[in-house]
């Protein structure tokens, strides 16, 4: 089932003086399936955050429609079943993390028993139960992500939207993230994110779109995007003497690199890693490892970037 | 209802926990203190001078809440991007703007309250008895204050609030002397200039209407003060105020 769909979305501003047009996301189709972490993943600029507000009705689109749960998104009804997280968020600070809490849980007709109950229990999933007294001024960047996540989750909506939500934190807070969107998919939740992160994509997402510039180049599980082939074989080795040294360099598909005695480097085929293997060990080197290179998401990614 | 009242009560926290609010409180107590010492010069004519004077520094400092506060009330939320949080929920554009409103209301309510009573409790001390009139004049002030914190927001949707700032106090100024403007129209301009000054007098707000310090400190009595057409005229104007504030706000992309 189809949760978050996008038809030809487009959106253009008109910026400086005459008032140009510039086109800043391209006839968008997208589709976010019930129950799967989406990632969306693109570099900075690319119009991840453009697509993410035409999503949440902070803007309109130039052309084309976008549904949730099958409903426009100008619909205010469906917000209901939204949860929304946006990039660096910014709170009320004057407000302490369970008065923030009240009033998100107002703007959605939460009624008071429910809403403390439910504050409580977010507090506590998000480990800020022992600052939920404290204003929001006082909270660390790391806190404020945290206390942005449980506003998008006081409704515990079907459909969570999240804006570059590890972005910023340290690697602590960027795993506790992490397993927090798990978690949610654990419970059936569908979570669409966007990110410049590649790893967190690889980590913890279903699907995988990928836009750049404007345009959504790729968009597929990790499987489908990068496939099982092996691109190289990467070889550790170290005790030879000069020679043997320079015709690695020749073997090796990019300049070798040498950490003291040890030295890495790849060849093509698994042919030619058993060539390699054979004629090294014949000269007393040692070989430490050998990894078959699969292709990443990163480098996918910065191939796609590097087209533009 | 309850999610406008949610935004209005959040709106009423924001305020009452800045800090710059308690100090222009002060700053206008005192001064309306003062008016005790000015009192004291005006031979005869004192308990006037107090009630007239003191109502003026309520009208002056109320004004100055509703003005810069209502210039960044839409436009801080949208610069601090608080806005986003708020629009991405079950929530109509114009309740977020009406719920704004009625807090920065709220707010001023209290303000001219204490500052009511204050000029009040002056008396008290100086005459030996309450003057509820006071209460009457007072509430005309609120009245023109709702139609400024409505010129203020309606700015502060599309607006920086220094543009803002002028403009409402442009309109403000505008609005006070424009029964005099009327005056100096219709005797010294021509046809065309008439017709002009005509159309601005029907279109602008008309805030002298809801000045009636004089007629309150010289004892008129409190059915001629407050009227009905101008609680009237001042309601409708804040509802034409936000019903344009909201389509506004309803258009805008928050980029």
């Amino acid at each position: 089932m189809v949760v978050l769909k996008t038809e030809g979305l487009t959106k253009e501003y008109r910026t400086g003086f005459w008032r140009t047009r510039v086109r800043v996301l391209h006839d968008l189709n997208l589709a976010v399936h019930q129950g799967e972490v989406f990632g969306y993943l693109g570099p900075n600029g690319a119009g991840k955050t453009t697509t993410l507000k035409l999503l949440m009705g902070l803007i309109y689109p130039t052309a084309g429609r976008a549904s949730i749960l099958g409903r426009d998104v100008q619909d205010v009804a469906v917000k209901a079943q939204v949860g929304f997280l946006p990039e660096n968020p910014y709170f009320y600070d004057y407000l302490t993390g369970r008065e923030f809490l009240h009033f998100y849980g107002q703007l959605f007709g939460i009624p008071y028993r429910d809403r403390r109950q439910r504050i409580e229990e977010l507090l506590q999933a998000v480990g800020l139960s022992k600052a939920a007294e404290l204003q929001l001024r006082k909270y660390s960047k790391g806190m404020l992500q945290r206390i942005g996540l449980a506003q998008a989750l006081i409704n515990d909506p079907q459909v969570i939207v999240l804006d570059e939500p590890t972005s910023g934190l340290d690697p602590v807070g960027r795993k506790e993230v992490r397993d927090l969107i798990l978690d949610l998919k654990r419970r059936g939740k569908s979570i669409f994110f966007s990110t410049h992160i590649v790893p967190d994509v690889e980590m913890i997402c279903d699907r995988v779109g990928i836009i750049v510039a404007g345009r959504l180049v790729r968009v597929g599980t990790l499987e489908e995007l990068l496939g099982s082939e092996v691109e190289g074989i990467e070889i550790t080795a170290s005790g030879f003497d000069e020679a043997v040294g320079s015709q690695i360099a020749q073997w090796s598909v990019r300049p070798p690199v040498q950490h003291g005695d040890t030295v890495f480097f790849a060849v093509r085929t698994e042919k030619e890693a058993s060539q390699v293997m054979e004629f090294l060990l014949g000269r007393g080197a040692s070989v430490h490892a050998v990894h078959p290179k699969r292709r990443t998401l990163e480098d996918l990614f910065l191939q796609e970037v590097a087209k533009t | 209802m309850s999610k406008i009242s949610a935004i209005t009560l959040n709106t009423f926290k924001e305020a009452v926990r800045d800090r710059i609010l308690y100090a222009i409180l002060a700053f206008a107590i005192a001064m309306i203190g003062s008016t005790f010492i000015l009192a004291t010069i005006g031979v005869g004519s004192g308990p006037k001078i107090i009630r007239d004077i003191g109502l003026g520094f309520i009208s002056i400092f109320g004004t100055l809440i509703a003005v810069f506060i209502g210039i960044g009330l839409v436009h801080k939320e949208i610069d601090r991007r608080t806005i986003y949080t708020i629009v991405s929920k079950p929530i109509h554009r114009f309740q977020f703007i009406l719920g704004k409103y009625l807090g920065l209301i709220l707010t001023l309510f209290v303000n001219v309250t204490i500052m009511t009573w204050a000029l009040m409790g002056l008396i008290f001390i100086g005459e030996g008895f309450w003057d509820f009139r006071l209460l009457a004049a007072s509430g005309m002030i609120l009245l023109e204050l709702m139609v400024v914190t409505g010129i203020a927001v309606l700015f502060s949707a599309f607006s920086t609030p220094a543009l803002s700032a002028i403009f409402t106090l442009s309109f403000f100024a505008i609005g006070r002397l424009l029964d005099d403007l009327r005056l100096f129209g219709e005797h010294y301009a021509g046809p065309v200039g008439r017709a002009v000054i005509r159309t601005f007098y029907y279109l602008l707000p008309n805030l002298g209407r809801f000045n009636v310090s004089a007629e309150v400190v010289h004892g008129v009595p409190l059915g001629e003060v407050v009227s009905g057409v101008t609680i009237l005229y001042g309601s409708l104007y804040v509802v034409a105020l936000l019903a344009l504030t909201s389509l506004i706000f309803q258009n805008r992309d928050f980029r």
